[in-house]
């Protein structure tokens, strides 16, 4: 089941002969359990297509639909409350609050959206858990290393009931170990059922990916979708 | 890649038969490069006519002739191990020569030809991660022969990332869209 659809979409910023377009007729589907990646150089419109993604942004044309709901229909309030119950977003400076423990900032959406501070407490303390992450709960951000900190956003991203994943180079400032580390636990997330995006300019990330979507000048110009039960490496191992 | 110092490293832990070398050479490469008995055996000939390894008299007709590193060998292992490559010169890289000639030929898109190689990139390294996520985590060797192979892969993606940047540059700066000849003659010259 497709839990992100994006169909057509548009988005220019300004209008008439100075108007600047970010991204041309993009149609994107993501189904459950997916990850796909998004790849492109810098000013190829990956953030904007992550931020329409996640209803930060409107797109200039073209629709959004979240688990099957349009966003065009919604209201702010409906908006707002569908990236708080359902949408994770994870960033390259991972956006904790710095008065706030690791538990704390993964109990926040929770608490946000009106479930009891005990109640989220929990939540974030098994979120943090199934991350491998529990002995770091009381601790603050700055406290934590800087894989540490993304690992805790991405527990964040995904507590509660998330469906949808959206990342910004997520291990854009993490050495390669770490960035691995975070990579296997969004396709963790993803064998739990959440449809994930991660908008990247780095190949090693985009090679964890179910399909990679490549942008240039806001087009999607190009796709990898391949058959990975039919490997061409020539080695006895594949 | 020097199959002769892989068996001095693996000779260098004691002594060992010509068939338990092959399969100790296979397994500490990650199985990813696969050693013909036959080559183990030509390549022991040759390591013992130079002096850096010895075989042992079989004990009897029909069984195996074990092989023990001498002096000089382990000398050589240790010359080898520490002793970079040769990378002064550039390869003569076949998919840089193929983005360099599509610069040049009319009527074909640089950036396409850049896209089509980055894209068979991003395949093998999506089948070279695939392998790491099933297996790497219990198998040390393994997952460094896949990090090296992933490492390199990418690379190559960097460097076509680059090329497409710059390239876009050049053509909207006509100061620098003019170096199009200077790349030619600076291929001749290196030639």
């Amino acid at each position: 089941m497709s839990l992100l659809e994006l169909h057509q979409i548009s988005k220019s910023y300004g209008e008439g002969p100075t108007a600047v377009r970010a991204l041309a007729e993009i149609d994107l589907s993501v189904d459950e359990g997916h990850l796909v990646a998004i790849m492109g150089p810098s000013g190829s419109g990956k953030s904007t297509l992550l931020t329409i993604a996640g209803s930060l942004e409107e797109p200039t044309s073209g629709e959004v639909a979240i688990d099957g709901a349009s966003l065009r229909a919604m209201s702010r309030n409906d908006k707002a409350r569908l990236r708080r119950r359902t949408i994770g977003y994870v960033f390259q400076d991972f956006n904790l609050l710095p008065g706030l423990t690791a538990a704390e900032n993964v109990a926040l959406p929770l608490e946000l959206d009106g479930v009891s501070a005990r109640k989220a407490h929990q939540a974030g303390l098994a979120a943090l858990e199934q991350l491998g992450l529990a002995d770091r709960a009381g601790r603050y951000p700055d406290q934590l290393s800087g894989g540490e900190r993304q690992r805790v956003a991405i527990a964040r991203s995904v507590v509660g009931e998330r469906k949808v994943l959206l990342a910004d180079e997520p291990s854009g400032a993490l050495d390669s170990t770490n960035g691995e580390a975070v990579m296997r636990m969004i396709l963790d997330a993803c064998k739990r059922g959440v449809a994930a995006v991660v908008v990247t300019h780095d190949a090693h990330l985009a090679s964890w990916a179910d399909r990679v979507i490549f942008l240039r000048d806001g087009r999607a110009v190009d796709h990898v979708a391949p058959d990975l039960s039919d490997s061409s490496l020539a080695t006895p191992r594949a | 890649m020097s199959v002769r110092h892989a068996i001095l490293a693996l000779l260098s832990e004691g002594p060992k038969y010509g068939l338990q070398l092959q399969k100790e050479f296979e397994s500490s490469t990650g199985e990813v490069w696969p050693l013909n008995i036959g080559q183990v055996y030509t390549t022991l000939q040759r390591l013992e006519r130079d002096g850096l390894v010895e075989s042992d008299e079989a004990e009897n007709e029909g069984t195996q002739k074990g092989f023990h590193i001498t002096d000089a060998g382990s000398t050589e292992l240790s010359s080898w191990l520490n002793t970079p490559p040769d990378m002064t010169s550039p390869p003569r890289d076949e998919l840089v020569i193929k983005v360099l000639s599509a610069l040049r030929v009319p009527g074909v898109s640089v950036h396409d030809v850049i896209q089509v190689h980055r894209r068979y990139l991003i395949e093998l390294m999506q089948q070279w991660t695939r392998l790491k996520e099933d297996e790497a985590d219990f198998d040390l060797t393994f997952a460094l022969v896949v990090d090296a192979e992933l490492f390199r892969l990418d690379s190559v993606v960097r460097w076509l990332d680059t090329a497409d940047g710059r390239l876009k540059r050049a053509a909207s700066e006509p100061s620098v869209a003019s170096t199009g000849p200077r790349l030619g003659r600076r291929l001749v010259v290196r030639r």
